[in-house]
């Protein structure tokens, strides 16, 4: 007796299961191995050519030829392979394409800057300063010297203020005064930078009197944006240190204070490092509150109890802001700076990439 | 070095919830005292007040007395530090210190508490403390290497290495091999019955045939009903309690007639 799935046409019959769940097929066809790379690159090849050959706006070529590609690849994929494969590949087309216009932005920056940065990357740019400078030549030693010293001290002060409030809220903390500081914490987290500049100033107002400009006052006004981020990113790591460690450290009878500056740190380290080095990275490109703390100089100037300093953020402000006539050099110094601070950036997440290789736990025996 | 421990009329709490209630027991020096019975009982709850891990957790207190040789653990002048350097513990999971050398683990409770040792007496503390916890004979050609490096079993073993090398009176486990093959188990299980001469061992296991095959002494926790707090319902020795125990809780429970 054959068992034949009940068709729809006729009402189920009682004693009859009433629904038949569909199941798929275990094969299905497949599209050829290259379908879609080559889909792909026809249709790119398209807009390539509407943008060339028939002037079109940029951004309507592209959009024109990633619509028809994923319309063509999902169609003729839904045809041959089925629904399921279809979806997969519509998502796999919208993923991409989401990766693809978060990407242009970032390439086109990296792009502008290096072409226009690359003009004034010389080593006259590293040894001089603006003093007496007009029109050509000059440089942004004082500015690069600056925003190193500025920026040091913001980690010196955020970086011990923040790893022990973090090590507080996840060792110590309970209760209402680590819900507060959580919550603060949080709050400093949005604080628009020129507030955290403003700060600053009000701060030191108090003490020196109107108008006072030092590098110092740039540190402070850096370390407010940077501890709220150096408090998260160590909590989440000191987080992860599985709770078993530190209770095989207390059973070794270690004290608690020892078992949090010898276990659970050495274990959180890598994490720490990076956090730290990545929030050092946030903070060195600010300008706005630079600006109303240390404000800007042409010569050398690394006392940052004494007076303005020059940074490489309001350097290239200055110079782009400001600029003389021809205009020329000032722009070519202002993008030199901004590519400066890139490659300072730059070198610090790689820093931080080694710094986590070198102090993550080694697990291979 | 082995000391006897006594606890009286004990009730555990986590905060408002009392946890187990009303132990009583006598845990000799230079045996295996196991401690069995069904999951959420308090077995592990009251295996860490032996040696106050337990008040580790926010709230949790205990009301009653546990002696060591006649000293309350629980005395208001007693550091819960000190109390652990003289009870050690071993866990369920197998929890090395992933920074830290196969070398460097075992001697963690020394260097840990920054006490100062020469290096000879540092390696020969290493070698006797890996050769009683069976896994020297492994590890002698790889002390630099990580820890974490190890299989589970051997890993147990080394945290049993790391337990022991501060030389507590008491060793204190909580369900030691639960995580392991029947072949570390068994180089577990041997390991315990050559800890015994020098030490006083308390072990908590969801095996019975190992609490049979490793203890002296057995002790039966369960819940009166659910709802209720946990307590020892019966403590006798090891082969009383699984062939004619007194209870018919107990009886059912370790002819598997349990639930």
């Amino acid at each position: 007796m054959s068992t034949s799935p009940p068709s729809l046409d006729k009402a189920p019959e009682p004693g009859e299961p009433p629904v038949v769940l569909e199941r798929p097929a275990l094969t299905h066809g497949s599209l050829p191995r290259r379908a879609a790379p080559l889909a792909l690159l026809l249709w790119t090849a398209l807009g390539l050519a509407l943008y060339l050959g028939a002037d079109l706006n940029p951004v309507v070529a592209g959009l024109i030829a990633a619509v028809g590609y994923t319309v063509v690849i999902c169609g003729w994929s839904r045809s041959v392979e089925g629904p399921r494969k279809a979806h997969d590949r519509l998502v796999t087309a919208i993923v991409t394409g989401a990766f693809l216009v978060a990407l242009l932005p970032l390439v086109s920056v990296l792009g502008a800057v290096l072409s226009r940065g690359l003009e004034r990357f010389d080593a006259d740019f590293f040894n001089n300063s603006m003093r007496g400078v007009v029109g050509e030549g000059g440089g942004a030693h004082h500015a690069l010297m600056g925003t190193l010293i500025v920026t040091g001290l913001a980690a010196l002060i955020s970086v011990p203020i923040g790893l022990l409030t973090a090590i507080y809220l996840v060792e110590y903390g309970r209760g209402a005064l680590a819900r507060y500081i959580t919550f603060f914490v949080d709050v400093m987290t949005g604080i628009p930078s020129i507030v955290a500049g403003l700060f600053a100033y009000a701060l030191f107002e108090l003490f020196f009197g109107a108008g006072v400009r030092m590098g110092i006052m740039g540190s402070v006004a850096l370390s407010v944006l940077m501890i709220p981020v150096v408090v998260r990113s160590t909590e989440e790591m000191l987080k992860l240190v599985p709770n078993e460690l530190r209770e095989a450290s207390m059973a070794l009878a270690v004290p608690k204070w020892r078992t949090v500056l010898k276990v659970v740190l050495p274990t959180a380290l890598a994490g720490i490092a990076t956090g730290v080095t990545l929030a050092i990275a946030r903070v060195i490109g600010e300008t706005a509150p630079l600006l109303v703390t240390v404000g800007i100089t042409s010569s050398d100037n690394f006392n940052p109890f004494d007076d303005r300093m020059a940074t490489l953020s309001v350097f290239s402000y200055n110079q782009y802001a400001t600029p003389g006539i021809p205009p020329e050099p000032f722009l070519d110094r202002a993008w030199a700076a901004a590519f400066t601070l890139i490659l300072v950036v730059m070198a610090l997440n790689l820093l931080a990439r080694l710094i986590s290789r070198l102090f993550a736990p080694k697990t291979r025996a | 070095m082995a000391k006897r421990i006594e606890v009286k009329d004990l009730d555990i709490y986590y905060d408002k919830f009392l946890a187990v209630q009303g132990v009583s027991m006598t845990i000799e020096p230079r045996s295996v005292t196991a401690l069995i019975g069904p999951s959420g009982c308090g077995k592990s709850t009251f295996l860490r007040t032996l040696n106050r891990m337990h008040e580790l957790v926010p709230k949790a207190r205990v009301e009653g007395k546990v002696l060591m040789d006649g000293n309350d653990l629980y005395g208001a002048q007693v550091d819960p530090v000190a109390v652990r350097r003289h009870i050690g513990m071993v866990f369920q999971r197998p929890n090395p210190f992933p920074t830290m050398s196969i070398y460097d683990n075992v001697v963690a409770g020394v260097r840990l508490n920054n006490k100062r040792m020469k290096r000879a007496e540092m390696d020969a503390l290493v070698e006797r403390s890996l050769r009683s916890a069976n896994l020297w004979d492994e590890v002698k050609d790889r002390l630099k290497r990580p820890g974490s490096g190890l299989s589970g079993g051997q890993q147990q073993r080394l945290c049993i290495a790391r337990a022991v090398a501060v030389q507590p009176d008491v060793l204190l486990m909580d369900e030691p091999c639960s995580a392991l093959d029947p072949i570390s188990t068994q180089a577990i299980e041997d390991l315990m019955l050559e800890l015994k001469e020098e030490y006083t061992i308390v072990i908590v296991t969801h095996n019975m045939q190992q609490a049979a095959r490793v203890s002296d002494v057995t002790g039966f926790f369960n819940l009166k009903s659910i709802g209720e707090p946990g307590g020892l319902v019966e403590m006798d020795e090891t082969t009383r309690i699984f062939s004619t125990p007194s209870n018919k809780a107990t009886e059912d429970y370790v002819s598997g007639r349990f639930g």
